[in-house]
């Protein structure tokens, strides 16, 4: 049983109180706390969050599927009740005045909202190095990155803070750090859980998305907060995510592996974790098809054209006239303090990306960049849908193309930080659901796999991830 | 040498709509500052648009009322620019894929006659929020209470030929948008807004000349003011070798003068994008024409129609059907029974004037229509029935049982006239002598006194028979 599942029946069924659960949880991130993990949380909120648990009636009670489950909250996912800060100097100390509708929802499902985790600034990185508030530390390796841009969220998990966190994905950020911590993430089909109360940053990428430490964690939070919200226009309306009862095979199947996954000099350990991955697939049954994804070289690019173009747009509004931190410039006028308010706000990488996305939305520039990513973005999600069409029911790849790095080594080149989401962000710009899970390690390090579905084919995605995770030792070193 | 003037308007109009165009917040006016807002219309971290049903409702029935295809699939996006009074940093308008286009409103031109004037592009935004330079000394306060108002942008093509057609082609705009309930078009209110572009060319010339753009107008007299101060403008530059630069021009109403807004302030990249919160407006044909069908009678076939149906004068139905409240009123009192010709002279006099004064019409249509049915028996004069009329002002007392205790039902009987017309002739004696002399042309004068005598009581079609018949004595 999960570690989600056990602790919310015992609530449910009264052998446990929310209220033992957050004291626990209090403690944990007391001594967690060297990981900078957590920008805010505090023992007294954690009391009031499981008294609503335990003050609920038994039958309320009953009814609540994460039940007394503390859950981390990246904090770029407003809270009434802490700060939501992005890792932004820009909005330090801003409280917003109404909840996400994913917080409503895992509320509602009788969870606790541990903490506001850490993040690269607005979202944007592949280390979490990029935080206002200082650098995540991994937890195996404290002198590395545990991946980004939620990588508060990643080692509060891994650490054993948490069962289960909430990230956000605009271009892997769940996927990429779960696979650096050695934890399951989950990336749900774009329109499967509200954004309302997602702080934006590519709106038509991003995606409020799960950790746990097995996909059955992961699985239930995402499940308890899915489904059409009338505050977000780009919600689906199809019903909550219902899971799949666990498969204990994988017969019937088709998994497809896109050559372009696997280059020559793909880093060996990685190789060899998909390897162990894809020996496991076979015994479970499932046959193997080589595919290709002929436009993937284009994904990075492309991604770093429109990610950056919504983003401009989407930071506009940090101007310093409403709320989030203000400097008046030296001349006092508008511009002033627009330059003033911007300039000293937003860390580098933020500022990059914001000009970035001005230039490629720029009048004679548009058709070039944005016009072009656009329908290059067409031609990725294509790619899928053929490989899905011509018989695979999902595709199996890396998650990453090496282990966690070391703090420091890709700050100074951002383009080879950009390359850590290779594998990762063409999901996003089709929009598709997909799971990172472990499938071993290699000199210490965890390694990840993912599987791609198509589009809301998530139940089947995440038994199939159910099935290979408990069919591969992930904590056996790969040879 | 002559000049031809070209003028291309661009107008915004709030829509009457009970919510803002993305969120719930009240659309409403003079509410105290900042009072009607939510997270979205705040532009608050995390915050999302959700279109508003009613105002794409609206836009439709606006884009059909002028004759605009609407299309079933268009798309909204973002025009970014920063100021203080635009929250998000970005407006979300409708740019390369706007809900309808290639309209036509037919105006009457002072110079030209009748003429179509191609409306260019209809779509559908969000107004911004307003930035307050007279409430605190030395600051700009921002009331964020209009930020999110749903707002149409029309443009026309450049085929307007003179500021009056300008003016012209406003009256019409305003009368269909007003009568499809789309917008009250309050300019005071700021929920009609127009720019103007001008330029001027040699008559004849295939190209257009070097525009400017006119803003800041706050009626539709004042549009055709700066428009005309504009063209002077340009035709003094030309004539003189200068050249037009493309300038946006401030129009001053206290001075009547335009003068160049800072190039500053107007050298914007909007970097249009779709904006990726909101799918692609999608409606059916099924949905457009239901909207279409729902419209009301507007202004122009209404006209027509009254004067066939009623065989009133162009001139009259034009008058009745500028507005729908007379419309409907003048349709009522006949409707109630009222003969249409004098139905039509007691609507655009007496009934207008109230209407003019307090926006309603104060003497119910079937009261009316009894008032006009006594003057057609015969039971009240014309002038004796205007002297009814103040008294059914907000009443509900019959027009019959006025005149009575007015007394000004008429008299046709010999014997009663025959009284006033024997003091009138007594009272007369030279015109009587002047009269049997052969001056025929006294009746008229007689008749006149009878009825001044008679305060207006005697009929004067029975006067004139008692009248001979004294006067043969």
């Amino acid at each position: 049983m999960s570690a989600v599942e056990s602790a919310a029946n015992a609530v449910r069924e009264g052998r446990a109180t929310a209220a033992v659960g957050a004291k626990e949880v209090a403690s944990r991130l007391e001594k967690a706390a060297a990981l900078n993990a957590a920008l805010s949380w505090s023992a007294e909120r954690l009391d009031a969050e499981a008294s609503r648990v335990d003050g609920a009636t038994p039958s309320e009670r009953a009814k609540m599927p994460l039940a007394g489950v503390p859950i981390a909250v990246k904090d770029n996912i407003v809270t009434t009740e802490q700060p939501t800060t992005c890792g932004s100097r820009i909005l330090e100390g801003y409280v917003s005045p109404f909840n996400a509708t994913v917080i409503n929802r895992l509320r509602a499902a009788g969870a606790m909202i541990a903490c506001k985790a850490n993040l690269d600034e607005f979202a944007m990185g592949s280390s979490t190095e990029h935080s206002a508030f200082g650098r995540v530390k991994h937890p195996d390796d404290p002198s590395r990155v545990p991946g980004g841009s939620s990588g508060g969220s990643a080692a509060l998990v891994a650490a054993g803070v948490v069962p289960a966190a909430l990230g956000s994905e605009t271009g892997g950020s769940v996927r990429q750090p779960a696979s650096f911590c050695g934890i399951v993430g989950i990336k749900p089909s774009y329109g499967r859980v509200s954004r309302y109360g997602l702080v934006a940053f590519g709106s038509s990428l991003d995606a409020v998305s799960t950790f746990g430490r097995t996909v059955d964690d992961a699985a239930r939070v995402l499940a308890a907060m899915s489904g059409h919200d009338p505050l977000d226009a780009t919600t689906i309306a199809q019903p909550p995510l219902v899971l799949d009862p666990p498969r204990r095979d994988l017969k019937g199947l088709t998994i497809g592996l896109p050559a372009e996954y696997f280059p020559r000099d793909l880093h060996q350990g990685v190789r060899a974790g998909l390897d162990r991955a894809i020996k496991a697939v076979k015994e479970l049954g499932a046959t193997i098809k080589e595919v290709s994804l002929p436009h993937t070289r284009y994904a990075v690019p492309t991604y770093y054209i429109i990610a950056p173009a919504e983003a401009a747009a989407n930071l506009a509004r940090y101007d310093g006239v409403r709320y989030g931190q203000r400097r008046v410039g030296p001349a006092g006028d508008l511009r002033a303090l627009y330059q003033a308010t911007r300039g000293h706000g937003f860390g580098a990488e933020v500022r990059r990306r914001i000009l970035i996305g001005t230039y490629v939305l720029s009048s004679g520039y548009y058709d070039a960049y944005y016009r072009k990513a656009q329908q290059v973005r067409a031609l990725l999600a294509e790619d899928f849908r053929r490989a899905f069409d011509t018989g695979c029911n999902m595709l199996l790849t890396p998650t990453t193309p090496t282990p966690a790095f070391k703090a420091g080594e890709k700050t100074e080149d951002p383009v080879a930080m950009y390359l850590a989401d290779i594998f990762v962000c063409p999901v996003n710009l089709a929009g598709l659901p997909a799971v990172s899970f472990p499938v071993g390690r290699s000199e210490g390090l965890p390694l990840g796999a993912q599987l791609i579905a198509p589009n809301f084919a998530e139940a089947k995605m995440l038994s199939a991830a159910a099935a290979l995770e408990s069919a591969v030792d992930a904590a056996a070193e790969v040879r | 040498m002559t000049w031809e003037t070209v003028i291309g308007l661009e107008v915004h109009v709030q829509l009457l709509t009970r919510s803002k165009m993305f969120c719930g917040c009240a659309n409403k006016f003079g509410a105290p500052p900042n009072t009607l807002v939510c997270p979205v219309c705040l532009g608050l971290p995390g915050a999302l648009p959700v279109p508003n049903e009613q105002a794409i409702r609206l836009a439709t029935q606006a884009a059909r009322a002028l004759g605009c295809t609407v299309h079933t699939r268009s798309i909204f996006a973002r025009k970014n620019y920063f100021y203080p009074d635009l929250p998000k940093g970005y407006q979300i308008s409708q740019f390369d894929q706007p809900l309808a286009t290639g309209g036509t409103i037919w105006c009457e031109s002072p110079e030209r006659g009748r003429i179509g004037i191609g409306v260019t592009r209809l779509h559908l935004e969000e107004d911004a929020g307003k930035s307050l330079h007279d409430r605190i000394p030395g600051k700009t306060a921002i009331d964020l209470n209009r930020a999110g108002t749903p707002l149409v942008e029309i443009v026309s093509e450049p085929d307007l030929r003179s500021p009056a057609e300008a003016r012209a082609y406003l009256t019409i705009l305003k009368q269909i948008l007003v009568y499809a309930e789309v917008s009250d078009c309050n300019m005071e209110e700021g929920s009609l807004r127009v720019d103007a572009n001008i330029s001027i060319r040699r008559p004849g010339d295939p190209k257009l000349g070097t525009k400017a753009e006119v803003k800041n107008m706050n009626s539709f007299a004042n549009v055709e003011r700066a428009l005309i101060v504009e063209r002077d403008r340009q035709v003094a530059l030309l004539e003189s070798g200068g050249r037009v630069e493309q300038v946006t021009m401030l129009f001053n109403a206290a001075s009547g003068t335009v003068k160049p807004m800072r190039s500053k302030e107007e050298s914007h990249d909007y970097r249009y994008f779709p904006d990726p919160d909101l799918p692609p407006l999608v409606l059916t044909q099924k949905w457009i024409e239901e909207q279409h069908a729902a419209l009301p009678e507007l202004p122009e076939p209404k006209r027509e129609r009254f004067m066939t149906r009623y065989a009133i004068t162009a001139y009259d139905a034009g008058v009745l059907a500028s507005e729908r409240p007379v419309a409907d009123y003048f349709e009522a009192v006949v409707g109630a029974g009222a003969e249409a010709k004098s139905a039509a002279n007691w609507v655009m006099g007496e009934a207008m004037s109230g209407y003019n004064e307090t926006g309603r019409f104060s003497v119910g249509a079937e009261r009316l229509s009894k008032l006009i049915g006594l003057v057609k028996e015969g039971v009240v004069s014309l002038q004796a029935a205007k002297r009814v009329y103040p008294e059914l002002v907000d009443g509900n007392e019959d027009p019959r049982a006025v005149a009575e205790r007015l007394g000004l039902i008429q008299v046709g009987d010999a014997d009663a006239l025959g009284a006033w017309v024997e003091d009138v002739l007594a009272a007369n004696p030279s015109e009587v002598e002047r009269f049997r002399g052969g001056e025929v042309k006294l009746m008229g004068f007689f008749v006149g006194q009878v009825m001044k005598k008679s305060g207006g009581k005697a009929d004067p079609k029975a006067v004139q028979p008692v009248l001979v018949e004294k006067l043969k004595n």
